[in-house]
């Protein structure tokens, strides 16, 4: 470091040259334009702002020189740094941008690439329709009843009228449980649980009983041996057949669609007087389809049974018939995920194929 | 019921252009549906065609055939004469004669037979000339059907036939028969008649009762007819078996008398197969009244005729030849005064007093009896019969006479016989009973305003007698009517024949309910989680074998006996009720695997039986009486219990291979896992304990127990044995628990903790210990040593090796610790460490590493 010097001319030290300042300014510019990459930018840092840059060393001679030259050559240096600080300041942001952008770029990932290590399961479509029509129940504000699968032959078929010499017991397919004296059966239908109920409950009561029943069928592409029931039960004062038809095509419209009813055909069954059949208009063609296949081109599927609760039922469940109406009425879930869904074997309801589950997500 | 539309015509106006179809959607408002639509099994071409030449041809088998040209105008194709080669010998040239074409389809005994051009007899013959028999109008096969004979006289006919015309009308084969599905409630539908008489009211058709004029016409009792005694000592539920029995007899009958066409067209339309003359007309008249008759061989016969209940031991051979030993609750039709059984009554007659080839005289039996006495003996006997299925859902109680009228009519018309002037009835049955129905009661049922004159009108409209008190309806229904017995029966009625589309739509509004319950919320948390977890749900049909249980290593007696056994199942291999899920979930895994997937994981819930010892007996009681609160308690008790459960079963791997590397074979380690995630999922903590129980690997089986130590179920490795027995994957895992108790435990609110902000602070420690020390165990030891202040274990390594000796494991954890109020110290944090340090080795023998 030179001494303080009082004869000093600024002008003449070289290195507060304004041309040297300003030559080593546009070094410094040009190198930081120049730079390509972040270590390069680093490397130039050093070069031209560093302890022994021409800046720095520029720097450095103020402090030898008279005051009344000291500000104008700080201000000149001072000015110089300053353009090139700013410049490398400028260039790392570009850099760093560039990087970052080269670094996703470089990251990307073929998202068509397969996926699987855990694949999601399944549940069972019927159940799903299960749930669907439990909830539009509940929804209307039932509740949802049960019994037992293995059931009494009382709750199965004396409580709900079938005398035990009716031809309508006989043609119910039942399994017994042997010895067969004991009186117990596989449920033939959700009906028993309408007893249950009664009992259980009394009266006002709006439940449906969704679940499994069994008759003596052989497995094949249109029978099952245990298949699966909605049962609905509705007993207070004042019940109509109205009330069932509209309930039905409350059902009807929401698991097959806007404006899907049903239509009321006479029938017969022990449990319920005046009875019914139940068909569905059909929600392929909607009855305008001479040719479909859904509904063989009659514009209807038939889909269960109903009526209003005959009154051995109500006094067999301690209900006072002259008091209370009901109407009663089972469809089968099976078929409505048949129909629904397009299922043309029942095997592959009950097979457990995880193929057939798959198909379906978990909304149904 | 089949009901031959032509016949149907005879006692119902149905209009001229009326076909099947219509006809069928008719009844199908009325509430018969509809079950089929049958034509003759003919169909064309079949024309009428003119003989223009017949040539005789011996033959060296000593038959004469004819070549002959049969003019059949343009129907085959060309115009042409058509060679055919006949075999019959009674017609002649220029005879108007049936011809099929090829492609044309005959009914034959052996099913349908379609024509085709052949060669036979060094000829082609391009098709048949066609017989009676043939064409299924008739028996006659001695020779082929001549036109010009059969409709000799009717010249205007013979006019307009012209070769080429459809035979087909003409010969009536294209009637139609409209099936239809009686309901039980309508015996009086397995008839023409009751068939009309709706039809009738489906369509405002006129109905013409065909009794009326046979009971016009039906001579009056006399005493002096074949001595029928009603003599039932044990009748059912108080009523007798028999209470009306109307003897005809009708002598000197031609028995080979050939049944008349008409009548045997009628019967096979129908679904019945002409037999013989007194036969078809038994079963004619049944079938178009209703009323099932008997025909008995009067010279067989000793007088008089006893109803009356089998005595125990007594035997009858049936007319189908089996010999039945009676149960004393059979309702019989005996001779000799009672002597001997001749018929069981209702179901079916004795092969003693058959009507065979030899008889001249006959009986006719018109009856009516009781139908639960009916139903009971055709179900003992095995013996659904044509009869029976009448009776058991009730005949008309007036018909007897006018049936047996037709009969004799018929006997006498086509058999050549004479009718005894002597009528045979005896009994009365009761009247029926008349039904009180107030006014308002249909429109309060159904929810549409009827009018009382419609109400009145319907009723009338169906055979009642209405009258009227007050508010109140006396209703006395018709005899074909039995199941008309309360008001709610009247009101089906007006209701059907009102219409039921008038019926409106009414959404009821319940007063509210609950929404689902806890249980089953429960259940689709359960199954959500499992199928989110990668499995999917399947549902078995719940028939097992006993050699499954043995299958799977279990103690097949004590499973059986937990179970319950069908009397009727589908195979008798598998008679049993299933006492776990897994039992037939497995078939479903090796359906899986044998149709290619690898990498299965299934779940089931359901229900399964597990008797509490002895099966008991559930009593009953009548139809519409509510049982004592005992009787309900027993009948409810013998319901053995039906826990839930569900059941898991892996195969393959669990995470499966992939682009992205190996993959990872399920383990004992993830069923474990399902455990205890269906734990978190309720909120409820699960633990497990090594076990040792079928049908699982000794070595590699779970209890899983909740905290007080009730036990949910097992996981595991399936046995070895079990894989191999069953053929099943190797090292396949699974599980079942009681979804019941993991239901009941998750039924409490939980109570939340306040959640602590202050900082937690981490110790690892390492543990030796002995090999057989369970990681659970050195878990509580290091909980309960650290107090309240550890939040959480997490055992990071667990490792053998040369560094330790041998039968030592080493166990990695790492204790998280926070405290609610403070700060933990460094100081507090090694003391707690070492308590739980000091209490593993206390009581685990821990030694630190």
């Amino acid at each position: 470091m030179s001494g303080p010097n009082t004869n000093f001319d600024p002008v003449e030290v070289a290195a507060l040259d304004p041309e040297h300042v300003e030559s080593a300014v546009t070094s410094a510019l040009d190198a930081v334009a120049a730079a390509s990459s972040l270590d390069e930018l680093k490397t130039l840092r050093a070069t031209h702002t560093g302890d022994k840059s021409a800046l720095a060393l520029a720097n450095r001679e103020i402090g030898a020189l008279p005051p009344s030259a000291k500000a104008e050559a700080g201000k000149r240096v001072g000015q110089a740094r300053g353009r090139v600080n700013a410049a490398f300041a400028a260039r790392q942001v570009e850099l760093e941008a560039e990087r970052d952008e080269r670094i996703l770029t470089e990251e990307a990932v073929d998202v068509t690439l397969p996926t699987g290590r855990r694949p999601l399961g399944r549940r069972h479509p019927i159940e799903l329709m299960s749930q669907r029509i439990a909830d539009l129940f509940v929804g209307m504000g039932w509740e949802i009843a049960e019994g037992p699968e293995i059931e009494a032959e009382w709750f199965n078929f004396d409580a709900l009228n079938f005398d035990a010499d009716h031809p309508a017991r006989q043609m119910q397919d039942t399994f017994y449980v042997d010895p067969p004296e004991d009186g117990l059966v596989l449920r033939t239908h959700t009906s028993p649980v309408q007893a249950r109920t009664l009992l259980d409950r009394g009266v006002p009561v709006y439940v449906a009983a969704i679940g499994r029943v069994f008759r003596t069928d052989e497995l094949d592409a249109t029978h099952m041996p245990a298949f699966h029931q909605v049962e609905g039960l509705a007993v207070d004062e004042g019940i109509t057949m109205a009330h069932l038809k509209g309930t039905l095509d409350r059902l009807a419209s929401e698991l097959f669609g806007d404006g899907i009813t049903t239509r009321l055909r006479p029938s017969f069954f022990p449990f319920t007087e005046p009875s019914a059949e139940m068909d569905l208009r059909c929600f392929v063609c909607r009855g305008e389809d001479p040719d479909c296949r859904a509904c063989k081109g009659t514009g209807w599927i038939e889909w269960g049974g109903c009526g209003m609760v005959n009154r051995n039922v109500l006094t067999a469940c301690g209900v006072d018939p002259d008091r209370y109406t009901g109407f009663a009425f089972g469809m089968g879930i099976d078929r409505a995920l048949m129909f629904r869904s397009g299922v043309s074997d029942m095997r592959d309801m009950i097979e457990g194929d995880v193929r057939f589950d798959a198909q379906f997500g978990l909304e149904i | 019921m089949r009901i031959p539309v032509e016949w149907l015509r005879e006692y119902v106006a149905v209009p001229k252009d009326a076909r099947g179809l219509q006809i069928a959607a008719d009844l199908v408002s009325v509430g018969l549906e509809e079950e089929g639509l049958h034509t003759g099994g003919v169909t064309g071409p079949l024309v009428v065609g003119r003989v223009l030449t017949r040539e005789p041809e011996p033959q060296k088998n000593g038959k004469t055939i004819n070549w002959c040209t049969v003019d059949v105008g343009d129907a085959n194709g060309t115009g042409e004469p058509q060679g055919i080669v006949c075999g019959a010998h009674n017609f002649e040239v220029d005879d108007l004669v049936v011809v099929i074409l090829p492609g044309g389809v005959l009914t034959t005994p052996q099913g349908p037979l379609e024509v085709s051009a052949r060669k036979t007899y060094g000829h082609v013959s391009a098709g048949m000339i066609c017989s009676e028999r043939e064409l299924g109008i008739g028996d006659d096969h001695d020779g082929i059907l001549v036109l010009t004979r059969k409709f000799a006289g009717d010249d205007a006919l013979l006019a307009r036939l012209t070769p080429g015309t459809d035979a087909i009308p003409l010969l009536g084969l294209d009637r139609e028969t409209v099936e239809v599905n009686v309901t039980p409630d309508r015996g009086y539908c397995f008839s023409v008649r009751g068939v009309a008489r709706e039809y009738g009211h489906a369509t405002g058709a006129t109905f013409t009762d065909p009794v009326t004029a046979l009971d016009a016409a039906a001579p009056q009792p006399t005493t002096g007819g074949f001595p029928v005694e009603l003599r039932d000592e044990a009748p059912i539920r108080g009523r007798d078996g028999c209470d009306r029995y109307v003897a005809r007899v009708v002598r000197d009958i031609d028995v080979t008398a050939p049944t008349p066409p008409w009548m045997a067209a009628r019967l096979t339309e129908a679904g019945m197969r002409p037999i013989s003359l007194p036969v078809d007309v038994t079963n004619y008249v049944m079938l178009g009244l209703g009323q099932p008759l008997h025909a008995f061989d009067l010279a067989s016969l000793e007088a008089p005729i006893v109803v009356r209940r089998a005595r125990a031991g007594e035997r009858l051979t049936t007319l189908d030849a089996t010999d039945r030993a009676l149960d004393t609750g059979d309702l019989l039709i005996t001779d000799r005064g009672g002597e001997r059984p001749v018929a069981i009554a209702g179901v079916m007659g004795g092969a003693e007093t058959e009507v065979g080839a030899g008889t001249r005289d006959v009986l006719i039996e018109a009856a009516h009896f009781e139908p639960v006495s009916i139903a009971r003996s055709a179900r003992r006997h095995k013996l659904p019969s044509e009869a029976s299925r009448r009776f058991e859902r009730g005949v008309d109680t007036a018909l007897a006479t006018a049936a047996a009228q037709l009969a004799v009519d018929l006997l006498v018309e086509h058999g050549g016989g004479v009718a005894d002037t002597e009528v045979t009835d005896v009994g009365s049955p009761a009247a029926p009973a008349p039904v009180s129905m107030p006014v308002s009661f249909p429109s309060r049922i159904i929810g549409v305003d009827y009018p009382e004159s419609e109400i009145v009108t319907i009723l009338e409209a169906i055979g009642c007698t209405v009258t009227r008190d007050a508010d109140v309806l006396t209703v006395v229904p018709p005899t074909w009517r039995p199941d008309l017995t309360t008001a709610a029966d009247l009101v089906e009625e007006v209701a059907r024949i009102h219409g039921y589309d008038a019926i409106p739509s009414v959404i009821p509004t319940p007063p509210g309910g609950s929404g689902l319950t806890h249980g089953q919320r429960v259940r689709r948390i359960v199954a959500d989680v499992l199928a989110g977890q990668g499995l999917s749900e399947v549902w078995s049909a719940p028939f097992v074998g006993a050699d499954r249980y043995t299958a799977l290593g279990l103690d097949a007696d004590a499973e059986v006996a937990r179970s319950v056994r069908l009397a009727n199942p589908l195979s008798d291999e598998q008679p049993l009720m299933r006492t776990r899920l897994l039992a037939t979930m497995v078939d479903a895994l090796r359906r899986n695997v044998a149709r290619g997937s690898r990498d299965v994981g299934l779940f089931e819930v359901g229900l399964v039986v597990d008797l509490d010892g002895e099966q008991r007996s559930a009593p009953t009681e009548d139809v519409g009486i509510r049982p004592s609160d005992e009787t309900l308690a027993a009948i409810r008790a013998a319901v053995p219990a039906q826990p839930r459960h569900v059941a898991f079963l892996l195969a393959g791997d669990r995470d499966r291979a992939g682009w992205w590397g190996a993959g990872r074979r399920a383990d004992v380690t993830d069923v474990i896992e399902l455990a205890r995630v269906l734990g978190e999922a309720l909120g409820v903590a699960v633990t497990t304990v090594a076990d040792t129980v079928a049908p699982f690997h000794p070595g590699r089986c779970a209890r899983v127990e909740l905290e007080d130590g009730t036990v949910l179920g097992h996981v595991g490795e399936l046995h070895p044995k079990a894989v191999a027995g069953l053929g099943l994957p190797a090292r396949t895992v699974g599980g079942e628990l009681d979804l019941d108790v993991l239901t009941r435990a998750a039924e409490p609110p939980v109570l939340a903790r306040t959640l602590t902000t202050f900082p937690m602070a981490q110790s690892d420690v390492a543990l030796v210990v002995d090999d057989s020390v369970t990681a659970a165990a050195v878990e509580s030891a290091l909980r309960d040593g650290a107090g309240p202040s550890l939040e959480s274990v997490s055992l990071f390594d667990v490792y053998h090796g040369d560094q330790l000796e041998a039968g030592r494991k080493s166990l990695a954890y790492r204790l998280t610790f926070r405290a609610p109020d403070r700060t933990l110290t460094t100081e507090e944090v090694s003391g707690l460490r070492d308590s739980a340090v000091a209490a593993a080795a206390s009581r685990t023998g821990a030694v630190q590493r």
